[in-house]
């Protein structure tokens, strides 16, 4: 898997080739290829500043790059569309800071994430429904928010709404999840506890976590990349990349 | 955004307009209790400015849109009224001439304009009160909402919007009046403009389009739709990456907002008795965004309040204290922007927990944002427009 892939294949899920990304003349994405295989679970690890989230913002539609493709499930052009077309495509993001909807109650922001119809004709007339009321309490569960599911996002814990963001990722129902530094502000158990989710996820679903915390890696046990000034520096397992020597002097050397 | 507020609200506002249409209509003019037909219109009045707040609330508070050119809408609405009474004058101008208005004749025109016709007949004339308003804001919001335009700078050519009407509608060749606009309204479908059942009948007109309004509204904000809205306003791209579009979303609340300023000046045109450009000037709607402040951002109910109480304010210390008017304007908003930045209604309105409530970093943000600019155009406005309007 080491070898340079020439196009995505039937079996890759998100396939990035020769991206480039300038912002006024600083390259924070350089000739940046990664291949995700379908059912994967991939860590991206990096200094900071080494690109991992603008790499996100290329998937999901928010940045356009400047060369290079961005191919989703073999055959679609993430560069040609926007951000809603690409969250409909099955790709669901969460943000470095979290982002939930502060003034909606924790079961209205996974209500409002629920996969569905998204235009203003359908949600004007949308009524409450069973189904909806059932998948928001098993996401509540999922996500141990069940207790607090009354309270307005604006009032958890940081911890806790990284967790709602990961609720709301879930509920869109996405074939993809990228997911930018979720144990960022968590507690050790909570650390452990996300590890464990993003593992159960990935039974199901495609993942792509950023994260600094060595221990949470570990913990996921999936392939690692290490992101370095935009381009890929070393991939592999912990034990291999940790072992590397360039990834080695980026990390001790700055 | 309590539940109390929303068959509260709709039921003073009815149940003042009917109590002050019985006291006008029903008691002499002698009696202690009479009301008279100027409180009436007065009362009236301020219920069409409440449809332009709650027009201004939709938008402002729900979606963000810090609007300075509702009354834009307003004024369209008002001059489609205008147009319909100014044909229904038919004979008994000055001109004595049933096809053209007097203003046309004066100017030397010699036939209707091709955009006058269908304005004889009311329903026509209606259905434009409606359309016109949306029409123009469905345009406006597309460009500006798909070119992703917000803030302070969508704020900046809202007002913009407003101005160049103000303008366009100044000149005589758009056939609308020019400056002088249009009055002398005899009456409206049959019933005379003067007489007090008439004025009363509109004040409870314009009470039901308003309780209507809220009610509306009040829909419109509590439906899945309203709280995608709320979602688009607290954090619009990250509503993006649920695949929603945002700019679908405001269009449609900021084209209902429209209609709805539409109403509310098609009902204050026969009630005052004249349209004309003042009505687009930049700090009426600035005015119109007080209220809202003043009454509360995003509670409805709040705006209604914020219009009645502030034009009641206006209409007291205008009659004290000619010139006053706008200082002390001035003075209320930096008031409520430092001591009360949710206004009386999310002061007092609701408790604590409100799913709606605003964050307040987030409104103090926005209103002071708004409140530099707004004097400096409140002062610039006031020369254009205010001073012919009547009270
Ligand atoms: N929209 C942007 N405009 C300008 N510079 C940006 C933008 N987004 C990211 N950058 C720059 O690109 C580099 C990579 O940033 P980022 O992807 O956030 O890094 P990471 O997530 O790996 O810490 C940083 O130097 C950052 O300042
Ligand atoms: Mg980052």
């Amino acid at each position: 898997m080491n070898a340079q892939p020439i196009g995505a294949v039937s079996g890759d899920l998100l396939y990035l080739n020769g991206v480039n990304k300038t912002f006024d003349g600083f390259k924070a994405i350089n000739n940046l290829s990664l291949t995700l295989a379908k059912g994967e679970m991939r860590a991206v690890i990096g200094p900071n500043g080494a690109g991992k989230s603008t790499m996100m913002d290329i998937i999901t539609g928010k940045t356009k790059p400047d060369t290079g493709q961005v191919i989703f499930s073999a055959s679609t052009d993430l560069t040609k569309m926007d951000e809603p077309a690409i969250a409909k495509l099955g790709i669901g993001r969460k943000f470095q800071k979290p982002t939930t909807f502060e003034n909606h109650t924790v079961w209205d922001n996974l209500l409002l994430a629920l996969a569905g119809d998204r235009s203003p004709w359908f949600t004007l007339r949308a009524r409450k429904q069973k189904s909806e009321a059932e998948k928001i309490d098993s996401l509540l569960e999922t996500i141990r928010l069940t207790d607090h599911r009354h309270r307005r996002a604006a009032n958890l814990s940081h911890g806790q709404k990284q967790w709602l963001e990961i609720g709301m990722l879930l509920a869109q129902d996405p074939e993809l999840l990228l997911v930018d530094e979720p144990v960022a502000g968590m507690t050790d158990a909570e650390t452990e506890q996300t590890a464990h989710l993003l593992r159960d996820i990935n039974r199901t679903r495609s993942v792509v976590v950023v994260e600094h915390d060595m221990t949470f890696v570990r913990a996921l046990g999936v392939k690692v990349t290490v992101l370095h000034e935009g381009s890929v520096l070393s991939e592999g397992s912990l034990d291999h990349v940790s072992a590397d020597p360039k990834v080695i002097d980026v990390y001790l050397g700055r | 955004m309590t539940r109390l507020s929303l068959t509260l609200t709709p039921v003073i506002i009815i149940g003042v307009a009917i109590i002050l249409a019985i006291l006008n209509l029903a008691t002499p003019a002698t009696s202690a209790l009479h009301v008279s037909d100027f409180v009436v219109g007065l009362a009236g009045k301020y219920l069409c400015y409440a449809l332009l707040a709650l027009a201004v609330d939709l938008v402002w508070g729900f979606a963000g849109i810090l609007t300075l050119g509702h009354a834009a809408f307003f004024a369209l609405g008002g001059y489609c009224m205008g147009m319909y009474l100014t044909r229904e004058i038919g004979a008994r101008g000055v001109y004595a001439n049933a096809n053209l208005p007097d203003f046309m004749i004066f100017i030397g025109w010699k036939q209707l304009p091709w955009y006058w016709h269908g304005f004889a007949w009311f329903p026509f004339a209606m259905v434009m009160v409606l359309v016109v308003p949306a029409i123009l804001a469905a345009v406006f919001g597309f460009l500006a909402f798909r070119s992703r335009v917000s803030g302070v700078y969508l704020s900046i050519i809202t007002q913009a919007l407003t101005y160049a009407l103000l303008l366009a509608f100044f000149r005589n060749d758009m056939g609308f009046g020019g400056n002088n606009g249009m009055t002398d309204f005899k009456d409206i479908i049959g019933f005379p403009l003067n007489r007090s059942s008439t004025t009363t009948a509109l004040m409870v007109i314009s009470a039901i389009f308003t309780a209507a309004a809220f009610l509306f509204a009040r829909w419109l904000v509590g439906s899945r739709y309203g709280q995608v809205l709320v979602a688009v306003r607290d954090a619009e791209s990250r509503t993006r990456f649920l695949g929603y579009r945002p700019e679908y979303y405001k269009l449609v609340i900021w084209v209902v907002s429209a209609v709805i300023a539409g109403i509310g000046g098609a009902l204050y045109v026969p009630q005052v008795g004249i349209i004309n450009p003042g009505e687009f000037a930049p700090a009426n709607s600035i005015e119109a965004v007080i209220w809202v402040a003043v009454g509360g951002r995003g509670t409805l109910s709040g705006a209604i309040l914020g219009a009645v109480l502030v034009n009641f304010g206006k209409t007291v210390l205008t009659g004290a204290l000619p010139g006053a008017w706008l200082y002390a304007l001035g003075g209320l908003f930096i008031l409520v922007t430092l001591f009360m930045p949710r206004g009386i209604m999310g002061t007092f309105g609701r408790r604590a927990g409100a799913e709606t409530s605003l964050p307040t970093a987030h409104e103090k943000q926005g209103l002071a944002a708004i409140d530099g600019k707004a004097a400096d155009l409140a002062e610039a406005g006031a020369d254009i427009g205010d001073g012919e309007k009547t009270a």
